[in-house]
């Protein structure tokens, strides 16, 4: 279990208290300049070697992200905080936001200053208004203390953190999405390339990073990237909030080290599964977006990236939902199917068709209402919009079908034939 | 599923001008000197939430006029933006927007109790709403606060940790124009486990 000198979130519950005060107790803003002084070089290669890799689900690793940017490119850099945490399950970053801002803001100028940007937009979720108004109040204390703005920190860098509510759409958490809808458009994905890094935000050099990548990196170089690296295994090092919502006992978000088995995970830190360990069914493991675990893997599965990709599912961004054997496990991904008809931005024709008649399906197989061979159409289908999309969304709609089917397909063969039998 | 959010067609009743209040005057200087003076599109959305804030929860199409002509753009471009994003209401709705979620995390947890219960309490069906225009109530997806599941958004304020007693309760407080408590309703600090874990 993670020991309290390795936590890097000090006030993930809001025990203490979230304004600049609080935060300057908890060691935030402490010696900020020097962490500037070490010039941006050397944070780029203090992240690289930490092997921190993006929260935000797609595990990219984050000193490589941060380096693509340019150094003399003559346009201004942004850099943009992805804080539109939408993903089903998932719900650490409003933890962050709410009960440690400054911990984000510090490491905004941090990572900011390592990629040549003068200006933060924080992009969060429209619908979080007291996290904004919370993380706004920090922004306004940071400025009149001078830890942002023109000379921030007194390290002669000039710094400026904007923060910019969104108005609800899943979509806009996806990174070219999310800089069409800061420039004021529908939030619908780009083409990549080009990429932000080259041409992004107003056509200017950005980069866009989840929250928790941004608020953990002051942390890393102040205590070395060493010491971040040698928690968890190589490749998935570090800590993690993870989310563990559904039928558990206590559900919470909580810092753990990386490769925590899940057992252990729900069990010391969930009170367990509701009706014991046996009554488990199965677990999301990483986000809506993933494909789901049957009990028997996760018995043994370690959480981090590798490891959930080699049972064919992933890490995402750890929200681990877990449902007990009470559960109608068709109904909650035909659910997730509706979650993904609804958000599908509409753009590209496989994923604005293609969800809306998964979701249909998926609601006929709830009561066994289809053929046996419309099993193998909708799994037929799923290929078909994996990878056929502009962004990941139409992936994301696939996977959890896919992952329902390679576990749980005598489920639904059961309840075909027990409907031709009632019909019949 | 009805959501005055996702509706597409601008709402044929013409209502009186709309004018920003003075106070809403100066904060939209504010907000666009967050963005470079030749991107003030950008602020389309912040302002098409002051201006919905303004009218009641709900955006007329004098107000997206406004909004439009507030920042030189042309409406067609508002207005696909405000179809586009879901807290956009295209559409009146009532003192109080009870928004449950339903999407899977909070569903495991018992949502569709708390949309029975809404509809009973404020006596109108999912995606209308009441005739005394107290409740509008809506079925939305993930509102990302899994951890304090099931919960509901009424106006701006989630409301957490509901099972069905707290949630009739609370719209029943709500409609006898009680104050009632935000957040948690079991009295748990943020998405901390509920018994004291030794670390």
């Amino acid at each position: 279990m993670l020991k309290e000198k390795d936590k890097i979130f000090k006030n993930l519950y809001g025990f203490e208290d979230w304004k600049l005060e609080g935060a300057k107790k908890r060691g935030i803003w402490s010696n900020t300049k020097e962490l500037i002084k070490m010039g941006s070089e050397k944070i780029v290669e203090e992240i690289k070697n930490s092997q921190l890799r993006g929260r935000g689900g797609a595990g990219f690793p984050a000193g490589l992200k941060w380096s693509f940017m340019p150094k003399d490119s003559g346009k201004d850099h942004y850099l943009v905080v992805n804080a539109d945490e939408s993903e089903p399950g998932t719900c650490k970053d409003r933890e962050i936001m709410r009960n440690d801002p400054h911990l984000l803001l510090e490491g905004c100028l941090v990572a900011a200053f390592a990629m040549h940007a003068h200006t933060c937009y924080i992009y969060i979720r429209g619908e979080y208004y007291s996290e904004s108004s919370n993380l706004q109040k920090a922004i306004d204390e940071a400025y009149a203390n001078n830890l942002i703005g023109k000379n921030a920190c007194g390290t002669g860098w000039d710094f400026d953190i904007y923060l910019h509510r969104g108005a609800g759409a899943y979509i806009c958490g996806e990174e070219t999405a999310l800089l069409e809808s800061l420039e004021g458009k529908k939030g619908q994905p780009r083409l990549k390339p080009p990429f932000p890094a080259g041409a992004g935000l107003y056509g200017c050099p950005t980069t866009v990073t989840n929250v928790e990548t941004v608020a953990v990196s002051p942390t890393i170089l102040r205590r070395g990237s060493k010491w971040f690296a040698n928690l968890g295994s190589a490749n998935n090092t570090g800590t993690k909030i993870f989310s563990i919502s559904g039928h558990v006992n206590n559900p919470c978000n909580v810092e753990e080290e990386m490769g925590i088995p899940l057992k252990d995970l729900i069990e010391k830190h969930a009170g367990g599964v509701i009706g014991g360990w046996e009554n488990l069914l199965a677990v999301i493991p990483g986000g809506a977006s993933v494909p789901l675990l049957p009990k028997s893997i996760c018995d043994t599965v370690k959480m981090d990236f590798d490891s959930l990709k080699e049972v064919q599912s992933g890490l995402g961004t750890a929200a681990v939902i877990v449902m007990n054997q009470s559960t109608d496990i068709v109904e909650a991904i035909a659910r997730l199917s509706h979650f993904y008809k609804h958000e599908s931005c509409g753009q590209c024709t496989p994923c604005r068709e293609g969800t809306g008649w998964m979701y249909r399906m998926m609601e006929k197989m709830i009561h066994g209402n289809v053929e046996n061979q419309d099993i193998d159409k909708i799994l037929d289908v799923t290929k078909q919009i994996e990878g056929h999309t502009i962004c990941a969304l139409g992936d994301a709609a696939a996977w959890p079908i896919q992952g329902l089917f390679r576990h749980f397909r005598p489920e639904i063969e059961k309840r075909i034939q027990e409907r031709n039998r009632r019909v019949a | 599923m009805h959501h005055p959010g996702t509706n597409n067609k601008v709402y044929k009743k013409i209502n009186d001008n709309f004018e920003w209040s003075s106070e809403n005057f100066k904060k939209i200087s504010e907000i666009i000197k967050k963005y470079p003076s030749n991107r003030i599109q950008s602020a389309v959305i912040p302002l098409l939430d002051l201006a919905q804030r303004q009218n009641n929860g709900w955006l007329s199409k004098n107000s997206m006029e406004k909004v439009a002509e507030t920042l030189s753009m042309s409406y067609i471009r508002v207005l696909e933006v405000a179809t586009f994003y879901s807290m956009f209401n295209l559409e009146p709705i009532g003192k109080n927007f009870v928004q449950i979620c339903r999407t899977t995390p909070c569903w495991l947890r018992g949502s569709d109790k708390l949309s029975k219960v809404a509809q009973e309490v404020c006596e109108t069906n999912i995606g209308e709403t009441s005739d005394n225009k107290i409740f509008t109530v809506v079925e939305v997806e993930c509102l990302g606060a899994c951890c304090n599941a099931p919960m509901v958004q009424i106006n701006d304020d989630y409301y957490e940790d509901l099972d069905e007693e707290s949630f009739k309760k609370l719209l029943q407080d709500l409609k006898d124009n009680k104050s009632i408590k935000v957040g948690s309703q079991i009295g748990r600090k943020s998405s901390q486990p509920e018994r004291k874990f030794d670390a």
